[in-house]
Protein backbone atom coordinates (compact mmCIF):
# COMPACT_ATOMS: atom_id res chain seq x y z
CA UNK A 1 0.00 0.00 0.00
CA UNK A 2 1.48 3.28 -1.06
CA UNK A 3 2.09 6.05 1.47
CA UNK A 4 0.03 8.43 -0.68
CA UNK A 5 -3.05 6.21 -0.32
CA UNK A 6 -2.46 6.06 3.44
CA UNK A 7 -2.27 9.85 3.60
CA UNK A 8 -5.61 10.03 1.76
CA UNK A 9 -7.11 7.61 4.30
CA UNK A 10 -5.86 9.62 7.27
CA UNK A 11 -7.16 12.84 5.75
CA UNK A 12 -10.60 11.26 5.22
CA UNK A 13 -10.63 9.79 8.73
CA UNK A 14 -9.65 13.14 10.26
CA UNK A 15 -12.36 14.91 8.23
CA UNK A 16 -14.97 12.40 9.41
CA UNK A 17 -14.06 12.59 13.09
CA UNK A 18 -13.54 16.37 13.24
CA UNK A 19 -16.77 17.18 11.44
CA UNK A 20 -18.63 14.64 13.60
CA UNK A 21 -17.29 16.51 16.63
CA UNK A 22 -18.65 19.65 14.95
CA UNK A 23 -22.11 18.03 14.78
CA UNK A 24 -21.92 17.11 18.45
CA UNK A 25 -20.46 20.33 19.85
CA UNK A 26 -21.36 23.25 17.56
CA UNK A 27 -23.32 26.07 19.18
CA UNK A 28 -25.54 26.75 16.17
CA UNK A 29 -27.75 24.04 14.70
CA UNK A 30 -27.01 25.26 11.17
CA UNK A 31 -23.30 24.74 11.86
CA UNK A 32 -24.13 21.25 13.09
CA UNK A 33 -26.00 20.47 9.88
CA UNK A 34 -23.17 21.76 7.70
CA UNK A 35 -20.67 19.73 9.74
CA UNK A 36 -22.84 16.69 9.03
CA UNK A 37 -22.12 17.37 5.35
CA UNK A 38 -18.40 16.87 6.06
CA UNK A 39 -19.02 13.65 7.97
CA UNK A 40 -21.26 12.13 5.29
CA UNK A 41 -18.89 13.14 2.51
CA UNK A 42 -15.92 11.74 4.43
CA UNK A 43 -17.68 8.42 4.98
CA UNK A 44 -18.45 8.32 1.24
CA UNK A 45 -14.73 8.85 0.64
CA UNK A 46 -13.89 6.00 3.02
CA UNK A 47 -16.29 3.74 1.06
CA UNK A 48 -14.57 4.70 -2.19
CA UNK A 49 -11.16 4.15 -0.58
CA UNK A 50 -11.77 0.40 -0.15
CA UNK A 51 -13.43 -0.01 -3.52
CA UNK A 52 -17.09 0.19 -2.49
CA UNK A 53 -17.74 2.58 -5.36
CA UNK A 54 -21.49 2.14 -5.66
CA UNK A 55 -21.95 2.67 -1.92
CA UNK A 56 -19.85 5.83 -2.03
CA UNK A 57 -21.97 7.32 -4.81
CA UNK A 58 -25.20 6.17 -3.13
CA UNK A 59 -24.03 7.76 0.11
CA UNK A 60 -23.51 11.09 -1.61
CA UNK A 61 -26.77 10.92 -3.58
CA UNK A 62 -29.02 9.77 -0.74
CA UNK A 63 -27.42 11.30 2.34
CA UNK A 64 -25.98 14.55 1.03
CA UNK A 65 -28.58 15.06 -1.69
CA UNK A 66 -31.60 13.80 0.25
CA UNK A 67 -31.29 13.44 4.00
CA UNK A 68 -29.14 16.51 4.58
CA UNK A 69 -31.41 18.74 2.47
CA UNK A 70 -34.38 17.37 4.43
CA UNK A 71 -32.61 18.18 7.72
CA UNK A 72 -31.85 21.72 6.54
CA UNK A 73 -35.49 22.21 5.51
CA UNK A 74 -36.61 20.96 8.94
CA UNK A 75 -34.26 23.42 10.64
CA UNK A 76 -35.50 26.33 8.52
CA UNK A 77 -39.16 25.42 9.05
CA UNK A 78 -38.88 24.99 12.81
CA UNK A 79 -36.99 28.20 13.56
CA UNK A 80 -38.53 31.60 13.31
CA UNK A 81 -36.33 33.70 11.06
CA UNK A 82 -34.73 36.39 13.17
CA UNK A 83 -35.10 34.41 16.37
CA UNK A 84 -31.68 34.94 17.86
CA UNK A 85 -32.07 32.23 20.48
CA UNK A 86 -30.42 29.18 18.94
CA UNK A 87 -32.20 26.15 20.32
CA UNK A 88 -29.20 23.89 20.07
CA UNK A 89 -28.65 23.53 23.79
CA UNK A 90 -26.82 20.65 25.35
CA UNK A 91 -27.96 18.97 28.52
CA UNK A 92 -26.71 16.16 30.72
CA UNK A 93 -23.08 16.58 29.67
CA UNK A 94 -21.81 15.51 33.09
CA UNK A 95 -23.45 12.09 32.68
CA UNK A 96 -23.07 11.69 28.91
CA UNK A 97 -19.40 12.62 28.52
CA UNK A 98 -17.86 10.06 30.94
CA UNK A 99 -20.16 7.23 29.84
CA UNK A 100 -19.62 7.79 26.11
CA UNK A 101 -15.85 8.12 26.61
CA UNK A 102 -15.85 4.84 28.56
CA UNK A 103 -17.88 3.15 25.82
CA UNK A 104 -15.50 4.54 23.21
CA UNK A 105 -12.50 3.14 25.08
CA UNK A 106 -14.21 -0.25 25.28
CA UNK A 107 -14.98 -0.24 21.52
CA UNK A 108 -11.42 0.81 20.64
CA UNK A 109 -10.04 -1.96 22.85
CA UNK A 110 -12.32 -4.52 21.17
CA UNK A 111 -11.32 -3.27 17.71
CA UNK A 112 -7.58 -3.33 18.45
CA UNK A 113 -7.23 -6.45 20.59
CA UNK A 114 -9.50 -8.90 18.78
CA UNK A 115 -7.62 -11.20 16.35
CA UNK A 116 -9.81 -10.58 13.29
CA UNK A 117 -9.54 -13.27 10.59
CA UNK A 118 -8.32 -10.76 8.01
CA UNK A 119 -7.78 -11.84 4.42
CA UNK A 120 -5.89 -9.85 1.84
CA UNK A 121 -8.41 -8.23 -0.49
CA UNK A 122 -7.79 -5.97 -3.44
CA UNK A 123 -9.67 -2.68 -3.56
CA UNK A 124 -11.50 -3.45 -6.79
CA UNK A 125 -14.79 -1.87 -7.87
CA UNK A 126 -17.73 -3.96 -6.68
CA UNK A 127 -20.73 -2.44 -8.46
CA UNK A 128 -21.27 -5.38 -10.82
CA UNK A 129 -21.03 -7.96 -8.03
CA UNK A 130 -23.30 -5.83 -5.83
CA UNK A 131 -25.92 -5.70 -8.57
CA UNK A 132 -25.75 -9.47 -9.04
CA UNK A 133 -26.11 -10.03 -5.30
CA UNK A 134 -29.08 -7.64 -5.00
CA UNK A 135 -31.07 -9.25 -7.82
CA UNK A 136 -30.15 -12.82 -6.94
CA UNK A 137 -29.46 -13.64 -3.33
CA UNK A 138 -31.06 -10.52 -1.80
CA UNK A 139 -34.02 -10.11 -4.17
CA UNK A 140 -36.76 -10.42 -1.52
CA UNK A 141 -35.19 -7.88 0.90
CA UNK A 142 -34.62 -5.61 -2.10
CA UNK A 143 -38.31 -5.69 -3.02
CA UNK A 144 -39.36 -5.27 0.63
CA UNK A 145 -37.09 -2.22 0.82
CA UNK A 146 -38.95 -0.65 -2.11
CA UNK A 147 -42.24 -1.27 -0.29
CA UNK A 148 -40.81 0.29 2.89
CA UNK A 149 -39.73 3.35 0.91
CA UNK A 150 -43.22 3.73 -0.59
CA UNK A 151 -44.87 3.40 2.83
CA UNK A 152 -42.46 5.92 4.37
CA UNK A 153 -43.14 8.36 1.53
CA UNK A 154 -46.92 8.14 1.99
CA UNK A 155 -46.64 8.14 5.79
CA UNK A 156 -44.41 11.21 5.88
CA UNK A 157 -46.79 13.00 3.53
CA UNK A 158 -49.84 12.13 5.66
CA UNK A 159 -48.16 13.29 8.88
CA UNK A 160 -46.86 16.52 7.33
CA UNK A 161 -50.23 17.28 5.66
CA UNK A 162 -52.09 16.87 8.93
CA UNK A 163 -49.63 19.24 10.49
CA UNK A 164 -50.17 21.79 7.70
CA UNK A 165 -53.94 21.44 8.11
CA UNK A 166 -53.73 22.13 11.84
CA UNK A 167 -51.79 25.28 11.22
CA UNK A 168 -54.83 26.92 9.64
CA UNK A 169 -56.98 26.52 12.75
CA UNK A 170 -57.73 29.86 14.44
CA UNK A 171 -56.36 28.70 17.81
CA UNK A 172 -52.89 28.20 16.40
CA UNK A 173 -52.62 31.43 14.48
CA UNK A 174 -51.59 33.36 17.56
CA UNK B 1 4.42 0.61 9.07
CA UNK B 2 2.24 3.68 9.39
CA UNK B 3 1.06 3.38 5.81
CA UNK B 4 -0.44 -0.11 6.15
CA UNK B 5 -4.15 0.66 6.47
CA UNK B 6 -6.13 -2.33 7.70
CA UNK B 7 -9.42 -3.39 9.24
CA UNK B 8 -8.63 -1.94 12.66
CA UNK B 9 -8.17 1.56 11.22
CA UNK B 10 -11.70 1.47 9.85
CA UNK B 11 -13.05 -0.02 13.08
CA UNK B 12 -11.45 2.77 15.14
CA UNK B 13 -12.93 5.46 12.89
CA UNK B 14 -16.36 3.79 13.06
CA UNK B 15 -16.12 3.46 16.86
CA UNK B 16 -15.28 7.17 17.17
CA UNK B 17 -18.19 8.05 14.87
CA UNK B 18 -20.58 5.86 16.89
CA UNK B 19 -19.51 7.36 20.22
CA UNK B 20 -19.82 10.93 18.92
CA UNK B 21 -23.29 10.12 17.56
CA UNK B 22 -24.33 8.63 20.89
CA UNK B 23 -23.04 11.75 22.68
CA UNK B 24 -25.06 13.93 20.29
CA UNK B 25 -28.24 11.92 20.93
CA UNK B 26 -27.66 12.01 24.69
CA UNK B 27 -26.91 15.71 25.06
CA UNK B 28 -28.84 17.62 22.38
CA UNK B 29 -32.23 19.01 23.27
CA UNK B 30 -33.22 19.99 19.73
CA UNK B 31 -35.06 17.12 18.03
CA UNK B 32 -33.42 17.78 14.65
CA UNK B 33 -29.98 17.66 16.29
CA UNK B 34 -30.90 14.35 17.95
CA UNK B 35 -31.78 13.01 14.49
CA UNK B 36 -28.38 14.15 13.21
CA UNK B 37 -26.79 12.08 15.99
CA UNK B 38 -28.84 9.07 14.86
CA UNK B 39 -27.52 9.59 11.33
CA UNK B 40 -23.96 9.51 12.70
CA UNK B 41 -24.70 6.19 14.44
CA UNK B 42 -26.17 4.76 11.20
CA UNK B 43 -23.03 5.79 9.33
CA UNK B 44 -20.77 4.17 11.93
CA UNK B 45 -22.67 0.89 11.65
CA UNK B 46 -22.63 0.94 7.84
CA UNK B 47 -18.91 1.72 7.82
CA UNK B 48 -18.29 -1.33 10.02
CA UNK B 49 -20.34 -3.52 7.67
CA UNK B 50 -18.37 -2.34 4.64
CA UNK B 51 -15.00 -2.75 6.39
CA UNK B 52 -15.78 -6.30 7.50
CA UNK B 53 -17.16 -7.08 4.05
CA UNK B 54 -13.87 -5.97 2.49
CA UNK B 55 -11.32 -7.49 4.86
CA UNK B 56 -13.04 -10.52 6.43
CA UNK B 57 -15.85 -11.67 4.18
CA UNK B 58 -14.19 -10.93 0.85
CA UNK B 59 -17.61 -10.66 -0.83
CA UNK B 60 -20.35 -8.02 -1.11
CA UNK B 61 -22.78 -9.22 1.59
CA UNK B 62 -21.73 -6.48 3.98
CA UNK B 63 -22.10 -3.87 1.26
CA UNK B 64 -25.65 -5.05 0.57
CA UNK B 65 -26.37 -4.63 4.28
CA UNK B 66 -24.83 -1.13 4.25
CA UNK B 67 -27.06 -0.26 1.30
CA UNK B 68 -30.12 -1.34 3.30
CA UNK B 69 -28.85 0.76 6.22
CA UNK B 70 -28.76 3.79 3.89
CA UNK B 71 -32.30 3.03 2.68
CA UNK B 72 -33.64 2.69 6.22
CA UNK B 73 -31.84 5.89 7.23
CA UNK B 74 -33.55 7.75 4.38
CA UNK B 75 -37.01 6.49 5.39
CA UNK B 76 -36.26 7.26 9.03
CA UNK B 77 -35.25 10.81 8.15
CA UNK B 78 -38.38 11.41 6.07
CA UNK B 79 -40.83 10.10 8.68
CA UNK B 80 -39.01 11.56 11.68
CA UNK B 81 -38.74 15.03 10.14
CA UNK B 82 -42.45 14.94 9.27
CA UNK B 83 -43.12 14.12 12.94
CA UNK B 84 -40.80 16.98 13.95
CA UNK B 85 -42.88 19.35 11.81
CA UNK B 86 -46.09 18.06 13.40
CA UNK B 87 -44.61 18.56 16.88
CA UNK B 88 -43.53 22.07 15.92
CA UNK B 89 -47.09 22.93 14.81
CA UNK B 90 -48.53 21.68 18.09
CA UNK B 91 -45.99 22.85 20.63
CA UNK B 92 -44.21 25.74 18.86
CA UNK B 93 -41.03 24.07 20.09
CA UNK B 94 -38.92 21.07 19.19
CA UNK B 95 -37.06 20.98 22.47
CA UNK B 96 -37.30 17.41 23.76
CA UNK B 97 -37.77 18.73 27.30
CA UNK B 98 -40.85 20.77 26.30
CA UNK B 99 -42.73 18.07 24.42
CA UNK B 100 -43.86 15.97 27.35
CA UNK B 101 -47.61 15.74 26.68
CA UNK B 102 -49.28 13.11 24.54
CA UNK B 103 -52.57 15.01 24.28
CA UNK B 104 -53.45 18.56 23.45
Amino acid sequence: MSPAAAVVFYALAAAVVISALGVALARSIVTSALSLLGTLGGVAGLYLWIGADFLGIAQILIYVGGVLVLVLFAILMTHRIGDSRLTNLSAGVTVAAPSTIALGALLMKAALKTPWPVTEAAAAPTTARLGDALLDEWLLPFEVASLVLLLALVGAMVIARRAAHQKTRPADVA
Amino acid sequence: MWHEIGLTHYLVVAAALFVIGLYTVATRRNLVAVLMGVELIFNAAALNFVAFSHWVEGAVGGQVFALFVIVIAATEAAVALAIVLAIWRNFRSIDVADTTELRQ
